[in-house]
């Protein structure tokens, strides 16, 4: 990983092509000149110092890097940063308002949704795109929209509570 | 991990980018949903020169029925748009059964049916659904489309029969003469896991009796398995336990798998038999327990 970290930053070598790119993350627009070989994933964390979007396993299993592109959850893993130009993504920091913690994060906290925290991040965007389209789906309708997120401590017992407990807060809003 | 370096090109149009496979000489890739490519990429079992994302490209992304029964899927038709398709329920049940089965939720946001029938992975779920269909795929190149039928199309595991510079723009699954019935079912370890099998069974109510049957198997041989013979048993007879007995034990037949960590070859073969014995048992008694 340090070749990475060394060849992406803010200042590409002359030699080596670069794109720019303009994302909309977070509902701020962002710009960089990119390695097109460069993954989104790499963008957020190291470029935009936007470090809540996790790299887990690295090979689009785990769901930990999820975030929000054009408002549906995408590896963020599996995905070329180039490819993000011109859309909008969204990553856990965008979740929260400026003081107030998003439903979401309230039902996390509520119900002890997280031990480690390493998978959270992606498994609230995985959710925040379920309670987008679905805002009041049932235990089994949760399960299935968070299949693509691995968590390693829960037991997805609590993960799925905590989901629950945001819907019926978001409804109550 | 991170990919090799490449150039990378966004074309806006279908004729640019067959125009720039030719330039990038078989050395190009194209870029779908990606969600199969990037981790070769990043895995740097492929290094390609230089990727094309089709990704820009227009009026890819849907999926429809021709008024005649014909249904196309566009090259940007995402996984999760055939899973939430109000059109496949009542159109196409085979498909229909097998779009929530591919991969996870959100890699399904992004993969596409066509890229999977491309990428020719031997547990890829839609090329066996594709095969059991009988459909094909459309390629276009520098001198205009041609159609490739499913069964030519994978050549080996991995591979397929598209020109260096052709694209494949569509995936084509042929009108129903009669109605159709099946399901696709996949036996994975975990959701998201490839297939330790899945099995696709494709059939045409004439009347009583199947003017049509199509049973492909994934998971199970060193690419797509189409079992030709077990579906011609079921083709011209009305469905009972023999004849299902009959075809599933012709499909078990048709299996070639390997014992790995997914399972021995014994158990995934009987999967298959048990698989294709459960499908057509739902088809024969819609409202009976599976079998």
């Amino acid at each position: 990983m340090s070749g990475l970290n060394e060849e992406i930053r803010e200042q590409p070598a002359a030699d080596v092509p670069t794109r720019r790119v303009s994302i909309s993350v977070n509902g701020e627009k962002r710009v960089a000149d990119v390695e097109p070989r460069l993954l989104l994933a790499h963008l957020l964390r190291q470029g935009f110092k936007l470090t809540g979007t996790h790299t887990g396993c690295d090979t689009t299993n785990c769901g930990a890097c999820t975030v929000l592109f054009d408002g549906k959850p995408v590896k963020s893993c599996t995905m070329l940063a180039v490819q993000a130009d011109g859309h909008d993504v969204t990553t856990v920091e965008g979740l929260a308002g400026s003081s107030e913690l998003h439903p979401i994060q309230e039902g996390f906290k509520d119900e002890h949704g997280l031990q480690c925290g390493f998978c959270t991040p992606g498994m609230m965007l995985a959710a925040k795109a379920l309670l987008d389209e679905n805002p009041d789906p049932n235990e089994d309708e949760v399960r299935w929209a968070l299949s693509g997120n691995l968590c390693r401590c829960t037991g997805y017992q609590n993960i799925v509570k905590s989901v629950l407990w945001a819907a019926k807060k978001l409804q109550q809003q | 991990m991170y990919p090799s370096r490449f150039r990378y090109e966004a074309p806006r149009s279908i004729d640019e980018a067959v125009a720039l496979l030719q330039e990038g000489g078989g050395e190009a890739k194209v870029l779908a949903g990606g969600q199969s490519l990037v981790p070769l990429l990043k895995l740097r079992f492929a290094s390609p020169e230089l990727l094309v994302d089709i990704n820009d490209l227009p009026g890819l992304d849907y999926h429809k029925v021709d008024p005649d029964g014909t249904i196309r899927i566009g090259a940007l038709c995402r996984h999760a748009d055939l899973e939430r398709s109000a059109l496949l329920p009542a159109k196409q049940p085979t498909m229909a059964a097998a779009a929530p089965l591919v991969a996870d939720p959100i890699v399904r946001n992004r993969g596409t049916l066509v890229g999977s029938l491309c990428h020719a992975d031997p547990q890829g779920d839609w090329a066996s659904v594709v095969t059991a269909l009988g459909g094909h795929v459309v390629a276009q190149g520098a001198n205009g489309r041609r159609r490739i039928p499913m069964r030519e199309f994978v050549s080996g595991p991995f591979q397929n029969t598209l020109a260096f510079d052709e694209i494949a723009i569509e995936a084509v699954i042929p009108a129903p003469k009669g109605m159709p019935a099946g399901g696709y079912l996949k036996l994975e370890r975990r959701v998201g896991d490839f297939a330790t099998v899945g099995t696709a069974v494709a059939l045409e109510l004439s009347g009583a009796v199947f003017s049509r049957a199509g049973i492909a198997l994934t998971g199970v041989g060193g690419s797509t398995i189409d079992a030709a013979e077990a579906a011609q048993a079921l083709v011209g007879s009305p469905l009972t336990a023999e004849t299902i007995a009959n075809a599933a034990a012709l499909a078990a037949r048709a299996a070639q798998p390997r014992t790995d960590h997914r399972g021995s070859a014994e158990y995934k073969r009987h999967i298959v038999r048990t698989f294709v014995q459960r499908i057509l048992t739902r088809v024969a008694q819609p409202n009976g327990k599976a079998a």
